[in-house]
């Protein structure tokens, strides 16, 4: 025992913070890396579906969300329960697409304008009926390669 | 020389790291992590009005699936477990047996892999207004998964690799075997062009 008696009495060294900063300072820059700034405020809810064959969004740049489903509560008092279609930041009608895909196709480079895909968050209690309005919208649009959101189960 | 070599003061690094949670913070709240995931699909282009171009597709080589307005699902006017359309789609795909009402083959020429008998399938998808999106997802995502197995086994059987792991030039050849013919008709009262 006598080993270790000459530590003992000894002052404990003081606690340095000076280090938090730094791992949180590298937390940071991950979150910075790996998140993109949310967009648009999401007006309605898409809870979307489970499915087990999902594959991945190739170019996200290359995109334009389409959001279906039931507006959020604090919504409701404006728009109902029903369905409804988000694009950007506001409810609109199929017959807005049209202009809407119009737009981002415009913005995007000549080359890339056929790589453009749609993809369809819907909420998974969504009626087919809307869902088919807005597919044949785009049909009509030339905006062909769709992707339904889903989560990926196992 | 009252004062002599004062000391600097150490630089107190504690509120550095408030300054930086309160970043993390932010970043945390306006950003989101999701990624897109899904089941993509073409959707086919819309035939010039002036002309209707008529397909002869016979009629064993249709599967018809059909979900209607109870979410109930119906394969060739039976009903079916959506669990169990999977193993139905491939069956009628592959058609092992030759069966009369299945799909017939027709040998074609696949550059890399030669001649290989290619189903004739189709899968004619109706549903209506009033399915709902989650079934309806799922009936795809079954059709998908029909088509994914298909490519891994004869990946598999070709090339010893599933079919991710093939190169471009093995993957087209499969795709080519299997390629996915789904065709969609939209519900019987959906709008028309206006």
């Amino acid at each position: 025992m006598a080993k270790f008696t000459g530590k003992k009495g000894k002052k404990l060294a003081g606690f340095s913070t000076a280090s938090m900063g730094d791992i949180v300072f590298i937390l940071l820059f991950f979150f910075m890396v790996t998140t993109t700034m949310r967009e648009t405020e999401v007006k309605v809810r898409t809870d979307v579906p489970k499915a087990s064959e999902v594959t991945k969004l190739e170019r996200k740049d290359l995109t334009v969300y389409i959001n279906i489903g039931p507006p959020i509560a604090s919504e409701q008092a404006r728009y109902g329960t029903d369905a409804c279609i988000q694009l950007n930041d506001s409810f609109k009608t199929v017959d807005d697409i049209r202009n809407f895909i119009a737009s981002f196709r415009e913005g995007l480079a000549e080359a890339d304008r056929p790589y453009m895909t749609t993809a369809l968050k819907i909420d998974k209690e969504t009626r087919m009926g809307i869902v088919s309005d807005v597919k044949e919208e785009l049909r009509r649009c030339q905006a062909l390669k769709i992707m339904y959101n889903a989560i990926k189960a196992e | 020389m009252a004062r002599k070599k004062k000391e600097m003061p150490e630089l107190n690094g504690a509120g550095m790291s408030d300054i930086s949670f309160l970043l993390l913070c932010f970043f945390l709240m306006t950003s989101s992590m999701d990624e897109s995931m899904g089941i993509s699909r073409q959707l086919p282009p819309i035939p010039p009005e002036d002309q209707q171009i008529q397909i002869d597709i016979k009629q064993h080589n249709v599967l018809q699936v059909l979900v209607d307005g109870q979410d109930r699902l119906s394969v060739n006017q039976r009903q079916m477990d959506i669990k169990d359309l999977k193993d139905a789609t491939k069956e009628f795909i592959l058609n092992p047996t030759n069966d009369q009402t299945k799909s017939s083959k027709k040998e074609e020429d696949i550059p890399g892999v030669g001649n290989v008998m290619i189903s004739e399938a189709v899968i004619s998808l109706q549903n209506v207004r009033s399915t709902s999106y989650e079934v309806y997802l799922q009936v795809q995502n079954q059709l998908t998964a029909a088509y994914n197995e298909l490519r891994n086994e004869e990946s598999v059987a070709r090339f010893g690799r599933k079919f991710a792991d093939l190169d471009e030039i093995q993957r087209e050849a499969i795709t080519k075997i299997y390629r996915q013919r789904i065709s969609e008709s939209p519900p019987k009262d959906t709008r028309k062009k206006k």
